[in-house]
């Protein structure tokens, strides 16, 4: 990596560490789980490292390490989404009105 | 415009949907809509890539590249679907902690495969850049590999929930992180040799355990998200490796909203991080002897089955505060089948629902949902505060902390500020408990010395069901 490269890497490494701290805001603590579960799934985008690795594997040790590398991620995206929405979905289906009123507000 | 270009246009959409999403799941009505986002800008840069690959844009040399991606992406991608779609509600925080480690596990192979290739060509192959990446990502990745791996574990009751003291603990893991201090300088400043990184491999892993293992069950889910802004972060040291702007996005919006939600979780049990890593106390299923005293200097007063089903059967508000203790003992059905008894010998039954009563922020409510519990009998705790004036009896299930009067009254308790529900206000209490020990915050509860409170010891679903028993019998 040159010079420039790194430069502009890590530029968009903090710029990214800072929009995480700030997209986070005053999250009520019913939805904490499915938040963590959420951004649980976004760190699968490994899998498009994982899929790049795998791309120029050429010996067995590397075809073995990269074909384990897009098993893991894969199951971390798929399965990641699919329990958060089944948990969101849940909150979806209960009746609001004995809370909505008051949640909303707060 | 070349195929590379717009994908890594594609990659900058994926990188705003990411950030969107997280924004959009900070309230209940677009969570969902959020998460759906955050998808779609997955599968976008997911198909992007592959698009890549199969055009040859990408140095694509391997000799299986698309058996491996084939092969990976059915059995992660079944395995994830599968789990995913039938996990009980009760047992989703491991099953999350599971998907963590398979990200953190993913993160580490990256940075390993990288080493491997470079390492057969020579010890000086890898710029400094590649390497302090390299070392970061192993260490980061494989810790939270086996910490969550380990921490799944805990939940699902394979492993013991009771914090584990390791015997010379504090001075093993000084052993593991100078191991881990010692390669990681060796493969930065005299080469990339791979028995070195191997070594630093193998005392991260083995970190992960013994990080872990003295946390208590009940801190699990606080540790989860610790572990899953770990993940983000070796995730984003992938992205130095391989050079991957979105890898060093997603990786890193990750790691400083985890790690901005795990001080949330904690801030909503009143604990410090730090404290939680540390501490390692805090459990549900510890069978620690009973004692007769607290430090308050009360004495505590133990109920029969019997009399706590008189008092309950003829009541007339009756007000159940289910706890943590009820999540472990998998009470919820029992507890709805006594609710259920009550209310058909004409008592009012309602359930306060404290925020952080459970396993995890939010997880009453969805066990009690899950045991059929109708939603209107859940009030949440700044509405049923009011109501315990007039409850006759307060049942509090396995639920410790969150019922502590020394939150309100007494400024040095180190609980003392945390909304707490006045259970102390009820007439009388009947509290179900495996034994005295303290809650998370390893204190005595006054409540339990209170004149009015009885307790019932024993696993909350034993005693509810002979609870149920000498109801129906009377």
């Amino acid at each position: 990596m040159s010079v420039d490269q790194l430069l502009s890497s890590l530029t968009i490494f903090v710029l990214a560490i800072l929009v995480g701290f700030e997209v986070i805001s005053k999250v009520p603590a019913t939805l904490h789980t499915p938040l963590m579960s959420g951004a649980n799934s976004i760190h699968g985008i490994v899998l498009v490292g994982a899929m790049l690795i795998a791309a120029i594997a050429d010996n067995p040790l590397s075809i073995v390490l990269s074909v384990i590398a897009v098993a893991f991620a894969t199951m971390n995206v798929v399965g990641g989404y699919l329990v958060t929405d089944r948990m969101l979905e849940m909150f979806k289906k209960r009746p609001a009105p004995p809370k909505g009123g008051t949640k909303a507000e707060a | 415009m070349s195929l590379d270009t717009l994908i890594r246009l594609v990659y900058v959409v994926a990188a705003a949907c990411f950030v969107l999403g997280l924004h959009l799941m900070n309230s209940p009505a677009t969570a969902r809509r959020g998460n759906q986002l955050s998808a779609v800008g997955m599968a976008g840069a997911v198909l992007g890539t592959l698009l890549l690959i199969a055009a040859g844009d990408v140095s694509a040399t391997g000799t299986l590249i698309w058996p491996i991606i084939v092969v990976g992406i059915v059995i992660g991608g079944g395995a994830g679907a599968y789990s995913a779609r039938t996990v009980k509600m009760t047992a989703m925080p491991q099953l999350v902690s599971i998907f963590n480690a398979m990200g953190g596990g993913a993160a580490a192979l990256v940075a390993i495969d990288e080493f491997v290739r470079a390492a057969g060509v020579g010890p000086h192959t890898l710029g400094t850049t590649e390497v302090v990446a390299t070392v970061l990502d192993v260490v980061i990745g494989s810790v939270t590999f086996t910490g969550s791996l380990l921490a799944a574990g805990k939940l699902q009751g394979i492993v013991t929930g009771t914090p584990v003291k390791l015997p010379f603990g504090q001075a093993f893991n000084v052993v593991l992180a100078v191991v881990a201090l010692a390669t990681a300088l060796y493969l930065v400043v005299v080469g990339q040799v791979l028995a070195v990184l191997a070594l630093l491999l193998l005392a991260a892993l083995v970190f992960g355990v013994t990080m872990v293992l003295p946390i208590g069950g009940a801190d699990m889910p606080v540790v989860i998200s610790l572990l899953n802004a770990f993940t983000g972060t070796a995730v984003a040291m992938a992205g130095f490796v391989i050079d991957n702007p979105v890898l060093i996005i997603a990786g890193a919006l990750v790691g400083a909203s985890g790690g901005i939600l795990t001080k949330l979780m904690a801030d909503a049990m009143n604990r410090s991080i730090l404290n939680i890593v540390v501490g390692g106390f805090g459990t549900g299923d510890s069978t620690v002897a009973t004692t007769a005293t607290t430090a308050a200097g009360g004495s505590v007063r133990e109920l029969t089955i019997d009399d706590a089903a008189i008092q309950l059967a003829y009541a007339q508000h009756v007000i159940v505060v289910p706890g943590y203790g009820l999540a472990v003992a998998q009470a919820q059905h029992v507890t709805a089948e006594l609710a259920g008894l009550l209310e058909e010998r004409g008592v009012d039954v309602k359930y306060a629902i404290h925020p952080v009563a459970g396993r995890m922020p939010g997880h009453m409510n969805v066990l009690l949902a899950e045991a059929n519990v109708p939603y209107p009998q859940l009030v949440e705790m700044d509405d049923i505060n009011p109501e315990f004036q007039r409850a006759d009896v307060a049942l509090v299930l396995g639920a410790n902390d969150v019922t502590n009067p020394a939150a309100r009254s007494d400024p040095s308790s180190p609980i003392h500020g945390m909304p707490i529900l006045d259970v102390d206000k009820a007439a009388s209490i009947i509290v179900v408990k495996r034994s005295m020990r303290p809650g998370y915050a390893g204190i005595d509860n006054q409540l339990y010395s209170d004149p009015k409170t009885g307790m019932l010891f024993g696993d909350a679903k034993d005693v509810l069901t002979h609870l149920i028993s000498a109801v129906k019998a009377l």
